[in-house]
Parts: C-alpha cells; structure tokens; sequence
C-alpha cells in the first residue's frame, strides 16, 4: 500500500495496472489521454509486459481490446466522449457479445467544452448499449473502480463503461494503492457461440442481455460507490447526487452532515428501489449530476403518481448546459452564495493560438496567398491544433466538424461544383479518419486538394505517436493518388515562392492532389532539444 | 486551517511547478491536496489556471468556489485579474510584472498594475528581472512563489526543502538556481 499523487487519469491507469490488466488500447483525446500516457511511463506496465501503444483511431482501439478479452485477458479502451461516437458499432455490439477477459470502456467526457466540439454525455451510450455504468467521485474511487469493473465485467461477461470528466480526469490527490494482482492466464471463451453474432444468436444474446438487468440494478442497489444516507431531517427536499456532482454537494455544507436525505450515485443501472424511497419519504428532489440531465429525466419517467417537483437541469435550478462547479451548486440548494470582484474591463480574452514557429502558421497563410484569387469558403479543416488556423492572423479555414471530415466535406463540396475545394488535415488526424475519405475522392477522380500538415505527431493532446507516421506518402500511392500529385515541400518563410507554386499547380489539376508540408512540431522539437523550462 | 490558490498565467509559464512544490510541502505536513490542472487546448498559448486546495481535513470540491480563494498567484498581471472573482475579500493578490504579450489587443500595462493596486493585500514584483539579476532567468516562477510565501503559511524553510525535493532529479546546479530565485522572491 503506497499513498500516490495522481491526476483522476493516472490513479484509473494505476488501478488497472494493479488489478492486473493485459492492455490498454486507445487514440489520444482530451481529457482522456493522460490514462494510456501514464500507462507508457509506468516501470511496472515495462515489468509486466502490458500493452500500451496508441491505436489508428476509438473504433481500432475497441476492438483490439474487445480481441484481448476474447482471451481471457484483462483489457480497457480509452477515448474522450466523441470517440465513442467513432467506436460506437463495435461498443453496442460487444453490449451482445460481452467480454471474456475483464473489459473496461473508459470515456472522458468534457462539459464546458473546453477542448472539444460538443458536450456529450457518455452515460447515454451505457443506458444505450445496456450495460453497469460506473462514474467516479474522486481520484480514489477512480483507482478502486477498475478493479471493480473488472470484476463485475468477468462476474456477468459484459463490457463496463467507465465513465469521467474533465475535473475528475484532470485533477489531482492522494490516492491508497492495493496489493497487485497478477494477469489472468489466456483462457479462450468457453461459448463457441459468444463472439458470433448472427442474426439467430444475437436475438439470443439480447434476450440474456435484457435478462442481466435486473442482476445489474442488484449491483448497483449493493454497490460500495452508491449510498442512501437518509439521516437528514429536512425533507422538504431529497437529493440525488452523482459522481462528481456529490463533492459539490459535500463542498456546499463544508463537510458537515446534509439536512436532508441524499442519496449518491455513481454505479448504474439506477438503483431504482432507493430512489422510489426517497421520492415517497420527500416533498421534492433535486438532482446534481455532471453533464446532460439523464437522471433527472428518468426520475421524471419514474415520477410514482408523480405529483412532486423534481429540479436539476430541466427546470433551471441548475443551468441546462455547461459543467456544474460548487457555486451553481449552492445556489440551487438555495444556500449562501459567495462571489469574489468582477474582472476588470481591461482584461483581454487570450484565446489559445497557434505556437511562435509552428509550421502550420506558415502553411497557413501560404495557402490562403494562393486561394486569394477565390475569395474565402473554400477551405475544410479538421480537428486539430490547425483548428487554431480559423483565428486570426491566418483566417485560412471554413470547417471542423469531426475526426475526418475534411476530406470528404471537401469531395461533396466538390460534387456539388465548388472549385477550389480544398481539406487540411493533419497527420494523426489523417490516420485517424483520413484514409476511408481519400478512397471515396479517388473512386471518383474528385476535383479535390488535400493538404495533410505533416508535424510528425499528435500535437493538440500534447504529442503523442501515431500509426501512419512516416508512411504518408506511400499510404497516398497506395490507395491511388498520383505520384506525381503527391508534394512535399518545408513549411518555412524561406521557402514561400515554392509553397505557393505547389498550391496552384495543384489547385489548377483536376483530380486528386495531396500536399504534405512537413515541419517537425515547435514542441515536440523543444522537448527533443531539453529546451523547456526546468519543471 | 485551509489554503486555497488559484495559480493563474499562460500555458508553459510554469504554473504547475509552483503547484507541484506548494503541494509537497503541503504533503509533507501530512495535509490533504487537490490541484485541478488544465491540459488540451488551451495551453496552446491561451490562458491557464490551477485551483490548489490545501487543508489539514478532507477536501470535497476540485474546483475552489468563487469568493473563497485565500491567494491569487500569477506568472503574469493580466491573468492575475482574470480570476478575481475566486477571491475572498481579505485574500492576497500576487503578480508578476512582466507581461506576456501574445495577442493583439493586450491592454496598457499601467492600467493593469493599477487595478492590481486597487487591492489592499497586494504584491507586484518584476519577477522576469530580480530573475535575471540572480542568474536563475528560468526560474521566474519560483521568484514569484517566493514573493508569496509569507502569505501562504509556509516558511522558507518548507518551501525550500519541497524545492529541493521537486528538483531533486535534475542536478545541483538546476536546484541552487531554484534556491537562489525563491530567496530573492522573499527578499523582493
């Protein structure tokens, strides 16, 4: 037993380490990627031979893992909340075919968005697919929760969702390691049948599956993560209170016991009993949860002769959107709020902006001299650090919309008659989702420019690996770009008259064109060169 | 007895390595830590905070609430104004002066240093510079915590132990520099 400093990430990475997981698998994605980069750094991941290198993409990831389970091995899968939409076939579909080794799908979700595109919440997908839930309070319960997601995970043979955020996945404090326990021993699964979903098996594996869900409400009525505590005396008001949301609760009296009946989640199904006990036993309910109103709309559905007002999100006790904080929590519990001074008028915004000397900036507006004659609109970006090209100075892209989606906006801009029309995409985002969309404008002959910013990693998480690194251009070749299409050129001031020549003579070609600038990354490059700040 | 900081600058200022030091010394007393951090986007050059928690009983809330922050502490002035609304009223507002000009409409310094000056518990110091002057040019950050500490409820002594703890692996010389930026913090 050893007390950690670890972020939520780290301390659910150290725990699956601990309860002896075979590999992780994932794609980096904020605020998830802290969990497989814990796991690389780890000596004891090294000693133990654990598998831990980042996939193509979620949808790769999941079912590399969902392979790891297949023998008997203990495997999680790792992604921020979008990357479930992409892995999301092989997600509903191991709902059916459940796990032989423990699996754990683990989401980070990001309310506020304060590196995302969207807010989703990925207790959803769980209701969705059907399957135990577990949201974790704080750091501790993060690490204890992968032990018992695996268990539970082995117990009914269904893959577990576990599910963070942003506070949880990047904050730190102490946290009380256990005892290691060795890998599982490869043991193929017993059911020849239970990876094998066609059509007659997987009505079977449906029926057990919706079979299993009152043993999953059992877990969560038995669960050491969920807890009724109805000593309060005030019952003018009932509170349920779900992961992280709970803290904010316990923050909103300071520690001290809570006047009223409470009731804390953070395993699903819903334990279902508890909260018809509350609901009859109080004159009203307030649900505190981070992210979507999921529970709050389920109460509702509940709602037992309902006549009591249920609050949270739905009815603005809590804003709609956005993530909770211990201010809006105290508010809606109607205590006294505290505020500090306004900002001062003369503080600016300082939105995050492309690095000094990243190679994008100079890509960037290379591009937008040699489309000038065109005026702005044909240009769709990616998700990326050159997402940041849409800010000014460089005004240089008109889309992000998802992993991918550059390249293939661009071809149906294209069918549509749009001339330029032009993707940038980064590298990592091209192995990502970049390829399936290049096939698409080759089978056509589509008249596309595809720019693939070549920095030589994932730079907007940080930097991590990627699968197609130094294989872009034969990648390219590969799937039927022209060779002589494919350009290559240093994204540098100094080389400004070649970059636009490049652009225009692929802009005046009809077909498939790719350009790859290829710089190295400022960061990546500093870190390599020790140049950082001492810290 | 509690400690709330919200640590406050731009992204690779080095405002997590004042925390991770704040925090061992924290740790060393035996007290109870949490210290929400920001990764991603923002630390593309956009502003960057970390909430610090500290108490000797358990902390519930990663996020410190508005109006409850005992210090503000800040790399840089401007973001040391962006989070007076986490400030209690008889909170300490700590600054560097060097500003970190970045974006186009950064506002008139003077006019920053003098909202900074609207607080009674205040501490300016051009950290960038006294850096410099003791030959420890990257270690501003720690000029700045220095400048802190007698407001933070530590003693030099503790802060300079988690120092050398925090820096133990990168040799004498990074430590001594270190050391020598946070005497002239106090000192300033």
């Amino acid at each position: 037993m050893e007390n950690m400093m670890l972020l939520g990430d780290e301390a659910l990475a150290q725990g699956a380490l601990d309860a002896g997981i075979s590999g992780f698998y994932g794609y980096p994605g904020t605020p998830s990627t802290e969990i497989i980069e814990y796991a690389q750094r780890s000596k004891q991941a090294e000693a133990n031979n654990v598998h831990r290198t980042w996939s193509s993409n979620e949808k790769t990831a999941l079912e590399t893992a969902i392979g790891m389970s297949y023998t008997g091995k203990r495997a999680l899968v790792t992604m921020k909340h979008v990357g479930l939409n992409v892995a999301a076939d092989p997600f509903m579909n191991s709902a059916f075919t459940g796990a032989n080794g423990g699996l754990l799908v683990v989401v980070a979700d990001d309310p506020s968005m304060h590196s995302s595109q969207n807010e989703q919440d990925s207790r959803f997908y769980g209701r969705f697919a059907m399957i135990p839930v577990l949201e974790p309070s704080n750091q501790q319960e993060c690490y204890d929760m992968a032990f018992h997601g695996f268990e539970l995970s082995e117990k009914y043979k269904v893959p577990v969702l576990i599910r963070l955020t942003t506070r949880l996945s990047h904050s730190r404090a102490g946290v009380k390691t256990r005892q290691a326990l060795p890998q599982n021993q490869m043991k193929k699964p017993d059911d020849l049948f239970q990876f094998m979903l066609l059509p007659a098996v997987a009505r079977k594996k449906y029926k057990h599956l919706i079979e299993l869900q009152k043993d999953f409400e059992q877990e969560s009525k038995s669960s050491p993560f969920n807890s009724c505590d109805f000593s309060g005396s005030d019952k003018s008001l009932g509170i349920v209170a779900t992961g992280l949301a709970y803290n904010y609760l316990r923050e909103a009296y300071q520690g001290k016991p809570i006047p009223h009946p409470v009731v804390k989640i953070c395993q699903y199904p819903l334990p279902v009993k508890e909260l018809r006990e509350l609901y009859d036993s109080c004159n009203s309910l307030l649900v505190l949860e981070e992210g979507m109103p999921l529970v709050e709309d389920m109460l509702k559905g509940l709602a037992w002769k309902g006549s009591k007002p249920i609050k949270g999100r739905l009815d603005g006790s809590i804003p709609r959107d956005g993530e909770l904080n211990p201010n809006k929590v105290a508010q809606a519990l109607g205590l006294p709020d505290t505020m500090g001074q306004p900002i001062p008028e003369v503080v600016s915004p300082r939105p995050p902006a492309l690095c000094v000397g990243c190679p994008h900036a100079d890509s960037f507006l290379a591009l937008s001299e040699a489309l000038k004659e065109y005026g702005r609109g044909h240009v769709f970006s990616d998700i990326g650090c050159y997402t940041l090209g849409f800010m000014p100075p460089y005004n240089a892209i008109n889309s992000c919309v998802d992993m991918g989606a550059s390249i293939t906006m661009a071809k149906g801009a294209s069918d549509a008659g749009l001339y330029p029309a032009v993707a940038v995409i980064g590298d990592s985002t091209f192995s990502h989702s970049g390829m399936t969309g290049l096939l698409d404008c080759i089978y056509e002959n589509a008249n596309v420019v595809i720019v693939i910013l070549d920095n030589s990693t994932t730079g907007m998480t940080g930097g991590q690996d990627y699968t197609a690194f130094g294989k872009l251009e034969d990648i390219c070749a590969g799937l039927g770009v022209a060779r002589e299409h494919i350009r290559v050129f240093k994204p540098l001031k100094a080389n400004w008259g070649e970059m636009i020549a490049v652009y225009k003579e692929e802009l005046a070609y009809e077909g498939v064109s790719v350009i790859i600038p290829r710089r190295e990354c400022i960061q990546t490059l500093k870190k390599k060169n020790k140049m950082e700040i001492p810290s | 007895m509690k400690k709330d900081i919200i640590l406050g600058g731009v992204g690779g200022q080095g405002i997590l390595t004042i925390a991770t030091i704040i925090g061992a010394a924290a740790l060393k007393r035996g007290w109870n830590l949490k210290q929400a951090e920001v990764h991603g986007m923002s630390q593309r050059g956009g502003d960057v905070q970390s909430h610090l928690r500290l108490s000797d009983s358990p902390i519930w809330s990663d996020l410190i609430p508005f109006g409850q922050a005992d210090m503000i502490l800040a790399v840089e002035p401007m973001e040391a104004l962006r989070y007076l609304p986490y400030l209690s009223s008889d909170g300490w507002l700590i600054a560097n002066k060097t500003p970190f000009k970045n974006i186009p409409t950064y506002p008139d310094e003077e006019k920053i240093y003098a909202e900074i000056k609207k607080h009674a518990n205040h501490v300016l110091i051009d950290a960038d510079a006294i850096a410099k002057e003791v030959k420890a040019n990257r270690a501003m950050n720690i000029v700045v915590l220095g400048a802190a500490v007698k407001h933070l409820g530590f003693t030099a002594q503790e802060i300079e132990e988690a120092i050398k703890t925090i820096f133990a692996s990168k040799g004498e010389l990074i430590i001594e520099a270190n050391l020598r930026a946070l005497k002239a913090g106090i000192e300033a």
